[in-house]
């Protein structure tokens, strides 16, 4: 037969992955630098199609990397950096040791550095698309400064899109360079830090991201031809109180000709820039100024709060001009007639509906109506909430006027409803007069049977009306359902499961409004009962 | 001079030593010295004390314990009131304690100790008389007493304060800087300067020359200078895209975090809160299986939401996700499902075929098992499970004629030769034929004659198992074998087949006009379901549990093999042509075999539920029916091509529904009209129905 033996794991995927433990060999590194490694250098590992042939006949659960990425690592300077490290804890271990103050004053001098620099250039691309919106989660528990200088940067260049309160904290959206880009701003509160939770991880993370950042934002500034780093700003009230002074001229340069649909919409996201134009709004103290003032200043509106919350206050509460006060208590002693008193959902709603919403639902004490997540869109048989459904009526610019007329309606409708629980009481009587005519009835039936007087009637027929739109229909639907039995199985699989998901998604929409339904139905009847109790 | 000899002397007095045990060697030295100075000092007392030398007594001063004042002052002030000395030196003086001296003194001449010793009460009593005792004070050297004078009371006295021994010693006297800022212009000391001090180090070179060797190694850096932090950004994608991520081929982005729905909010609309099923729901269900992690919650206004509590875990999570999770490419299928169903020739296109039910035959009070129509087209057979077959016309459902067998009829078939008119019934271990008169009298007559024409025939052997019989009355009784399955016929040949594991006598032939049945084979090859004759070559189709089996009669072997793919075959039938079998089975599947293709099947059909009962073809139209016990029959358009290269074209075009499911049964037999697209059905609610 000739030619050597082929032995087995010796090509193909086998060679292709290494475990974990032996990458590690290979660079010499213990575990945690590893670790962190990967996480600087974004290397993660691949699961394998055929895990057994990697993992050369065995099932034992291993983690796998491609080999080319361990070479890739091999080559990282950073890795040097890392042995240095170590050695320095080892020198200055021993200083310790024996004493050596000084010699311990010296080594801490010259702790190694590193710079990471030209990996963020190796990883991320010229459009800065990725992940930024997460780094922005996670640094935002470490360091806050970056994004003062990108909030900074979206108030000036007006890139804020979205926003939305959830229980975890304030989602923002911004579009930046034609990307979106997503961030989540937790609540300001102290978080009790879990200690199920290794920190290293995470403070690698960070000081990946805050180099990654700081790059990131001298781009944006240079792109607005701002100086980065911007000076003078220590707290974010500081900031915001700048006079961004580059907007207007830039309002006026971009004007291309564009049509159709792509004007419209360009058309709808200038006026979504100045919708808080020519508003000034005033924030109560108990208010979150910074996340308030941020949405405000980014859609243009003036704001400012007490002198003793924070520095950066532009006017009092005194000012005569002030349109909207933000209130988040139940009521307020003081109060001036020229301005609306409102609760800062306001602001928000507005955000995500791209108009003034009327302020009559967010006056003080007032239950708010939901707050709806921007980021939901809804395809053709998903559930809409019916806030959803007004606030797109408004948007299309229907009169909010049409709402109190339904309320109107349903008014009548719990009218007839309460006639008819009245005839409810007036249907015993109605039995009894059926009971009658039923005795009546069958009277005479005995008395036909009895008295032969039995004669055939023969009523015209009725003639069915056949729709032929539904016939047809029902035609199609037939051919499908018969096509459908003559697929393949592993179609059929496939299809199976398509329809499994579309009818499942279908379902959970009817819950949900069946859900609704019942919700209303209990606050309607809630609401008459108390209609009623006044009445007596 | 005296001055000096006393006070040389009062070292070596015993009361010094006595006073300086404690000191060191060391200060013992200084003691000498100082002794000697301090004595200098008490003679210059009286005179106007020299400044510098002043300053020395006040450095000893400071030097030395109080003890050690105190025993050169003593013994400068007694030694000129006695000249009582003892040279023993600083010795321990209890060595002296057996011996009646304690010592000599200056002549040599012992010294001898008092006499009388005072003991406890002289003690007492002198302390108790005595108006000096406080200030006498026992010479251990001498063995006296000795009574201090005021002065040198008063001395004690002073030093336990902490004063100076000397009562005139101004202690806060101006100091004089000896080495001052002023420049003067006589050198402090006139010493002149050492050699090394005008050349250089040669230590000091090679500790230098070692720095400077470090430097140029880079061994030693210079003090990092704290870079300012804020200035280290630059523009960093100036030049051209670097980035390697892009080019790498393997490179799989971690999936986004979806973003939030209306449930997230912070007042979310009432149909997304949970309620009690389903927050009892979300609790017990493992944390992976949840469809979101959090319980939606409501608040009323923005400053009672408080602060997120697993938000640290969240990132975290999301960071190991980033870096510890395997990441494989997953391709997900993004298909119109509509593109998906195969295109097929409308059902209106492929008519006729039965759509609509058009005829009940009701009758029957058990489910009816077998039906069988007759070769005219006009009379249709169906034996049931209440032990009677009946013929019904078939164009006005009127049952023509009922005939008790006694026993459940498992199967009936009529001739299809048009020229005779019998029937073959099977019960349980009998076949009879019926000669239902049911057509012209030549055919009647003929058929009689076909059955009469061969009774005087060779007698049959003892051995064979079967036995044809006549029968009184109108009926002619004959056959054995238990349970007649199919009678397909040339022109007078019957097959019947019992299902009997054990034996090989499970299938026989029979031929009428001879009235001889022959048993083809000598072994059993499994349970035989079902068997038929090829509609025009001498070929016999015997169908097992899972396989087919086509015999050659004329050679007398097995031409073929199909392999059905199912679990127990229930029905078959033979396209007119010869060359299409289809196969119903219990696992609800539903196979065409073309013969000159595959021992495989060309197409399984998986229309039905439930298990298949009964298949049967056309004779003429392209058409095919299975029956099933999920109550339907679902009539396929199957062309069959002339053209060997081309594949039967299947095609269903009709569901017929209308049978009632009892006992878990639905259709149990199907068959086709001879002549027109009508398909008969009977089914265990004891009906047929006729679908056109």
């Amino acid at each position: 037969m000739g030619g050597l033996q082929k032995k087995k794991f010796e090509r193909g995927s086998a060679t292709n992955y290494i475990t974990r433990n032996k990458a590690r060999k290979k660079l010499q590194l213990s575990l945690p630098d590893f670790r962190r490694l990967c996480i600087i250098k974004g290397i993660y590992p691949h699961e394998p199609k055929h895990k057994k042939k990697v993992n050369k006949g065995s099932t034992a659960a291993r983690t796998f990397y491609l080999l080319k990425d361990i070479r890739f690592l091999l080559h990282e300077p950073i890795v040097g950096k890392f042995r240095e490290y170590k050695v320095f804890v080892r020198k200055l271990k021993r200083a310790y040791g024996k004493t050596e103050w000084s010699a311990v004053e010296r080594l801490r001098e010259n702790k190694p550095t590193y710079k990471l620099d030209h990996i963020i250039k190796e990883r991320v691309s010229v459009d800065i698309t990725g992940n930024l919106g997460e780094i922005k989660i996670l640094l935002y528990q470490f360091n806050f400064f970056f994004l003062v200088e990108w909030m900074n940067f979206m108030i000036t260049s007006r890139a804020l899109r979205k926003v939305f309160i959830s229980i975890k904290g304030i989602y923002y959206q911004a579009e930046i360079m034609g990307q979106l880009i997503t961030w989540l701003v937790p609540y300001q509160f102290a978080h009790d830090h879990p200690t199920d939770v290794d920190y290293r991880v995470m403070a690698t993370f960070t000081e990946l991201y805050t180099t990654l950042l700081g790059f990131v934002n001298f781009r944006l500034y240079h792109s607005l031809n701002l100086v980065y780093p911007p000076k003078k700003l220590s707290a974010l009230s500081a900031s915001l109180a700048r006079v961004v002074s580059t907007e207007d001229e830039e309002a006026e340069l971009d004007q291309f000709p564009v049509e159709g649909a792509q004007e419209k919409e360009q058309k709808l996201q200038e006026a979504l820039k100045k919708l808080f134009n020519g508003l000034k709004f005033f924030l109560n103290r108990e208010t979150p100024r910074e996340s308030l003032a941020f949405v405000i200043r980014c859609f243009g509106g003036e704001v400012s709060w007490d002198k003793s919350v924070c520095i950066g206050s532009t006017y009092d509460v005194t000012d005569e001009t002030i349109t909207h006060q933000i209130v988040d208590r139940p009521n307020i002693d003081k109060q001036y007639i020229n301005r609306y008193y409102i609760q800062p959902q306001w602001v928000y709603d507005c955000v995500n509906a791209k108009i003034l919403l009327p302020v009559e639902d967010y006056f003080l004490g007032v239950t708010l109506p939901p707050h709806l997540s921007p980021f939901v869109e809804e395809k053709d048989g998903d559930y809409v909430p019916p806030e959803k459904l007004k606030i797109m009526a408004l948007q299309r610019g229907e009169k909010p006027g049409t709402n109190p007329n339904e309320d109107e309606e349903e008014e009548d409708d719990e009218e007839v409803e309460d006639e008819e629980e009245e005839n409810d009481d007036n249907e015993e009587d109605d039995d009894e007069e059926e009971e009658a005519e039923e005795k009546n009835l069958q009277k005479m039936e005995e008395q036909r049977s009895q008295g032969k007087s039995l004669h055939v009637k023969v009523t015209p027929g009725k003639v069915k009306v056949e729709d032929p739109a539904r016939l047809e229909q029902e035609e199609k639907a037939e051919e499908k359902r018969l096509a459908v039995m003559m697929m393949k199985k592993k179609e059929k699989y496939l299809y199976d499961k398509i329809m499994f998901g579309k009818k499942r998604k279908i379902r959970e929409a009817n819950k949900l409004a069946a859900k609704r339904k019942a919700h209303d139905d209990a606050e309607k009847s809630k609401k008459k009962k108390a209609r009623k109790e006044m009445n007596m | 001079d005296e001055d000096l000899s006393d006070s040389e002397d009062s070292v070596y007095s015993g009361l010094e030593d006595s006073g300086s045990e404690s000191e060191d060697d060391e200060e013992e030295e200084e003691e000498e010295e100082e002794g000697r100075k301090g004595s200098d000092d008490d003679d210059d007392l009286k005179e106007e004390p020299n400044q510098a030398e002043q300053v020395e007594s006040h450095l000893w001063c400071v030097l030395c314990g109080s003890v050690l004042i105190f025993s050169w002052s003593l013994s400068s002030v007694l030694v000129p009131l006695q000249d009582i000395r003892n040279t023993v030196g600083n010795i321990p003086m209890e060595w002296y304690k057996d011996f009646p001296h304690i010592g000599y003194n200056l002549d040599g001449k012992k010294i001898y100790k008092p006499i009388r010793n005072k003991d406890e009460l002289d003690d007492f009593l002198d302390k108790m008389e005595n108006p000096d005792y406080w200030k006498t004070v026992h010479d251990k050297q001498t063995g006296s007493d000795i009574v201090l004078s005021d002065e040198q009371v008063e001395l004690v006295n002073r030093l336990q304060r902490g004063q100076f021994g000397d009562v005139n010693f101004n202690e806060y006297q101006p100091q004089v800087e000896f080495f001052s800022s002023e420049l003067m212009i006589h050198p402090v000391t006139n010493r002149p300067e050492h050699k090394r001090s005008f050349i250089p180090s040669l230590i000091e070179k090679e500790k230098v020359s070692k720095m400077v060797h470090a430097i140029k190694m880079g061994w030693i850096k210079p003090r990092r200078v704290e870079d300012d932090s804020r200035g280290r950004y630059y523009d960093l994608w100036a030049n051209e895209d670097s980035s390697i991520l892009a080019k790498h081929r393997m490179h799989l982005p971690a999936p986004k975090i979806p973003l939030p729905g209306h449930h997230e909010s912070y007042n979310p609309p009432p149909e997304y809160l949970f309620t009690e099923e389903e927050r009892a729901v979300w609790e017990q269900q493992d944390p992976e299986d949840r469809k979101h992690p959090f319980i939606p919650r409501k608040f009323s206004s923005l400053r009672q939401v408080p602060a997120f509590p697993r938000f640290i875990h969240e990132r975290f999570e999301r960071c190991l996700d980033l870096y510890l999770c395997p990441r494989q490419r997953k391709m997900r299928v993004n298909v119109n499902p509509e593109d998906l169903i195969p295109k097929l020739p409308k059902p209106k296109d492929l008519q006729p075929f039965p759509t609509t039910q058009s005829l009940v035959y009701r009758g029957h009070s058990g489910l009816v098992r077998s039906i069988s129509v007759s070769p005219s087209g006009q009379w249709l057979a169906s034996g049931s499970d209440d032990g009677s077959v009946r013929f019904w016309e078939v164009c006005s459902s009127r049952c023509m004629k009922t005939v008790q067998v006694g026993g459940a009829v498992k199967s009936v078939a009529w001739n299809p030769n048009p020229s005779v008119c019998l029937l073959a019934v099977a019960l349980d271990s009998v076949v009879l034929i019926l000669s239902p008169s049911l057509a012209d009298k030549q055919v009647v007559s003929s058929s009689e004659q076909l059955l009469s024409g061969s009774v005087e025939a060779e007698p049959v052997e003892g051995a064979n198992p079967v036995t044809w019989s006549n029968c009184e009355g109108e009926e002619l009784n004959e056959g054995i074998c238990l349970k007649i399955h199919h009678p397909k016929v040339r022109d007078n040949y019957l097959a019947s087949v019992m299902p009997d594991h054990s034996s090989n006598l499970q299938l026989f032939i029979h031929k009428l006009s001879r009235r001889r049945s022959q048993n083809p084979f000598r072994k059993g090859k499994g349970l035989v379901q079902c068997v038929s004759f090829h509609p025009v070559r001498p070929y016999f189709f015997v169908a097992t549990q899972r396989s087919v089996r086509i015999y050659n009669l004329v050679k007398q072997e097995m031409a073929k093999k199909l392999q059905a793919n199912s679990k127990w075959i229930s029905s078959m039938a033979v396209h007119p042509g010869g060359d299409h079998v289809i196969c119903g089975s219990y696992d609800c599947r539903l196979s065409w075999f073309d013969l000159d293709l595959s021992t495989k099947p060309y197409k399984m059909l998986r229309h039905h539920k439930k298990a298949v009962r009964g298949v049967a073809y056309h004779r003429h139209y392209p058409l095919f029916a299975s029956a099933s016990d999920d109550g339907t029959v679902i009539v396929c358009h199957g062309t069959v091509y002339s053209d060997l290269l081309q594949n039967p074209l299947i095609v269903p075009v009709k569901v017929l529904r209308g049978h009632v499911i009892t006992h878990d049964l639905g259709v149990l037999d199907v068959t086709f009209h001879p002549s027109q697209p009508w398909v008969f059905s009977s089914g265990a609610d004891a009906t047929i129905r006729l679908f056109t």
